[in-house]
């Protein structure tokens, strides 16, 4: 993506020990310090896993076609439902924020770079590692994790194929990269703002990272716990998640969704912050009640730590702690209202224009919301006896994160890649992506609501006569989707090669820092703090 | 850099809650017992009972509560275990004995542990084992067989609405050799009373 910024001006005045441009080669890739370089590699990381993961979802998909088993074994099938969840979470959405994290923040709160540019360098380079890791297992005896995302103790233990210490190791290798990129994002925004930038005048973007940088810096360790007692559960002959050894699997379930509620917050807050970026610019207003959207994320991270159990109503809680987790849970409904209250309130009166990161700010506030819905249903704790394990659960979840966490990086993407590169965007052709990822998507998880309703439950390779025809329409909707994808690199590329040139501030209502410097942005913005007023 | 010095304070606090954080995950392991054994949730009943009061042991004759006992075997456990009854009536505050059967039916010697589990869970303050054959590991020679007791109580201050007490043990083998070494680690201390996952 950055590909033009090597001839890009570099007319700032600069201090001794910086260079004065990008070194040539790979070498400028392997030792980078840069901000933009490293937030470029983390983008186009995240969309080679966004590309793997969605094959393995296709592979899942086109096994669901019919029923009955055709292309695939059914060990295989847990394979990929395993490898297509971990890939998503930790190798697409999760990096896709910290490039865009490193790209726009120091941008935004008028810094020359991220806080500690060499950490910045590794935590990237540790990623390809990690996963280079864990995919290699499909190539490996006994095959690749089998146990999803979840990786439930005794199947992640007991029952685990020999894999299982790679996936360990690259977990906790996922999980060092996030921390020294949390850690660089604080020590970013809570040290390097320019004079004048007071916390309150932050941009959202800038907010919701920071909280959602405290959030990895909370529960990724305990992610690495919990994977730490898997291998020592598995190697040393300790019994965390043996019963027969004095230990109890239903705390796996406990430790894990500590760590594992708070980071599906982790992968929505920073795309709440891009959307509230965008819908401003396209309504021509500041966005509504910027102070009660600070409170909200905070008090939404809050919240974050005490609903985990709400993914666990069925493991024989007692009645107390399902009540509990109920309201918790349902509470969390009440900020994140007052979010999709305040988007909405923006827009209105607004004058509207509907370029493409508008059009993917639309959906994720309409799609989004739906998935909000599912999610309240799932938090009804009776109902959910009915409804866990089943498709409504993987209905909710893609909404969420579909149209949530993904919408919201194309939507950034097409919103700064203007100032990345110096070009725009080809318009037509991104509304026609826009378009057919919106039909894809709906096609593909819309009819997952009815089959989970139905009783169909998840992570199957093979299914009943009577959910045929839901299934084969979301594999097609699946194919749609995946396959519109292409056209999206096709557009990123395109852009960066060509184009109409962008102006300086790119779009006319857009405000804030980054948008009063030249496109495309230079290799070394802010050397010189600007004044905010 | 003179600009990363600046940054030490901030990053050596991170740090810091980086590792109280992975401190906390391990911390999770007893907490959750120590939670588990205050609330009762779980199912894991309490360790021995010791009568210090004698009207806990004054028979209440207008309720009947009734009292089934459930057993299982881990899996790759060959021994035969059972309850000799499977349900007794009993009043609230009678100590009540009844005995279990278990045989080593391999060639060789072997030790098992039993690990208890109440359901409904609200019933564990209420039940009291004055002796419990899962308090002890038990050896068993090749082919031997054995009754082994448990004594129990049921507390007057039970609910009215708990009318049956579902107490069930698993069987687990102590010397299953992927668990070998456990016996050392500090996991397993209380393993008296850890509760069992046969939901
Ligand atoms: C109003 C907000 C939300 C509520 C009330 C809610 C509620 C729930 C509940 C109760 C479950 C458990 C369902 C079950 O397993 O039976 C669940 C699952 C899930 N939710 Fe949400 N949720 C909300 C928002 C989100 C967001 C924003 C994300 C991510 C961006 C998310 C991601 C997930 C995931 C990944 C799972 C499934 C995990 C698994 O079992 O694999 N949810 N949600
Ligand atoms: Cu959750």
């Amino acid at each position: 993506m950055s590909a033009t910024v090597d001839t890009a001006l570099d007319n700032n005045t600069q201090s001794d020990h910086e260079h004065h441009g990008p070194a040539k080669g790979i070498a400028r890739w392997l030792f980078t310090t840069n901000h933009k370089d490293i937030g470029s590699m983390y983008l186009w990381f995240s969309f080679a896993m966004f590309l793997l993961g969605g094959c393995m979802a296709l592979t899942i998909r086109a096994e669901l076609f019919q029923p009955g088993l055709q292309l695939i074994e059914p060990e295989f099938f847990n394979q990929m439902t395993t490898l297509h969840g971990l890939i998503m979470v930790f190798g697409a959405v999760m990096p896709a924020f910290v490039g865009l994290a490193n790209w726009l923040i120091p941008m935004m709160v008028g810094a020359p770079d991220m806080a500690l540019p060499r950490m910045n360098n590794w935590s990237f380079w540790i990623l390809p590692f990690a996963f280079a890791l864990l995919v290699s297992t499909l190539f490996m005896e006994g095959g690749a994790p089998n146990f999803g995302w979840t990786f439930y103790a005794p199947l992640s233990t007991t029952y685990a194929p020999d894999t299982v210490t790679y996936f360990i190791f690259g977990v906790h290798m996922m999980g060092v990269s996030s921390i020294m990129g949390a850690i660089n994002v604080i020590a970013t925004i809570l040290n390097m703002r320019a004079p004048g930038m007071t916390l309150m005048k932050m941009p959202l973007f800038v907010w919701t990272w920071l909280i959602t940088a405290f959030l990895l810096i909370a529960v990724m360790p305990v992610l690495a716990g919990v994977v730490t007692m898997m291998l020592m559960d598995v190697h040393f002959g300790t019994s965390f998640f043996n019963a027969a050894g004095g230990g109890d699997p239903v705390m796996f379930q406990h430790i894990f969704w500590f760590f594992g509620h708070p980071e599906v917050y982790i992968m929505i807050l920073p795309a709440f912050g891009v959307v509230s970026q965008i819908i401003p610019t396209f309504s021509r207003k500041p966005l509504f009640g910027y102070h009660s959207m600070v409170y909200a994320v905070g008090s939404i991270a809050i919240l974050s730590f005490i609903v985990w159990a709400h993914h666990m109503f069925t493991v024989g809680m007692p009645l107390f702690g399902e009540l509990f987790f109920m309201y918790a849970t349902m509470l969390i409904a009440v900020p994140t209202g007052v979010k999709v209250f305040n988007w909405i309130a923006t827009m209105f009166r607004g004058s509207l224009t509907f370029e493409a990161p508008m059009l993917f700010s639309i959906a994720f506030v309409v799609l989004f919301t739906i998935g909000g819905f599912s999610g309240l249903m799932l938090a009804i704790a009776p109902s959910d006896f009915q409804y866990h394990d089943t498709y409504f659960v993987v209905a909710h979840f893609h909404y969420v994160l579909v149209p949530g966490a993904i919408f919201g990086i194309f939507a950034a993407v097409y919103y700064w890649l203007p100032k990345w590169c110096g070009n725009m965007y080809d318009e037509a052709l991104a509304k026609w992506h826009f378009w057919l990822s919106f039909v894809g998507m709906n096609l593909a998880f819309f009819p997952m609501h009815f089959l989970g309703l139905a009783g169909m439950p998840r992570r199957i390779p093979d299914y009943a006569l009577q959910f045929a025809d839901f299934n084969s329409i979301s594999t097609v909707g699946a194919f749609l989707f995946g396959a519109t994808q292409l056209l999206f690199l096709y557009l990123v590329i395109k852009t960066i090669r060509s184009g109409e040139k962008a102006t300086d501030q790119v779009w006319e209502g857009a405000e804030g820092l980054e948008w009063t410097i030249p496109s495309p942005a230079p290799y070394h913005t802010f050397s010189t703090p600007p004044e905010v007023k | 850099m003179a600009q990363e010095k600046s940054h030490n304070k901030t990053v050596y606090k991170l740090l810091f809650a980086v590792i109280g954080m992975f401190a906390f995950g391990f911390a999770l392991v007893p907490l959750y017992d120590v939670f588990c054994e205050i609330t009762g949730i779980n199912g894991k009943t309490q360790g021995r009972y010791e009568v210090t009061d004698a009207k806990v042991l004054e028979v209440d004759e207008s309720r009947e509560v009734r009292v089934q006992f459930i057993t299982h075997n881990n899996e790759n456990m060959p021994w035969e275990f059972r309850p000799v009854v499977a349900e007794i009536k009993v009043h609230p505050g009678e100590l009540t004995s009844v005995d279990f059967y278990a045989k080593n039916t391999t060639s060789r010697t072997m030790t098992a542990q039993a690990v208890p589990s109440l359901s409904p869970s609200r019933g564990v303050d209420y039940f009291h084992k004055t002796e419990c054959f899962c308090f002890n590991q038990q050896k068993l020679e090749a082919q031997e067989e054995v009754l082994m007791p448990l004594r129990f109580v049921v507390d007057k201050a039970l609910p009215d609405e708990l009318k049956v007490l579902t107490l069930s043990y698993t069987l687990f083998d102590q010397k299953n050799p992927d668990q070998a070494s456990s016996g050392e680690l500090p996991m397993t201390f209380t393993i008296n009373e850890q509760s069992v996952a046969t939901r």
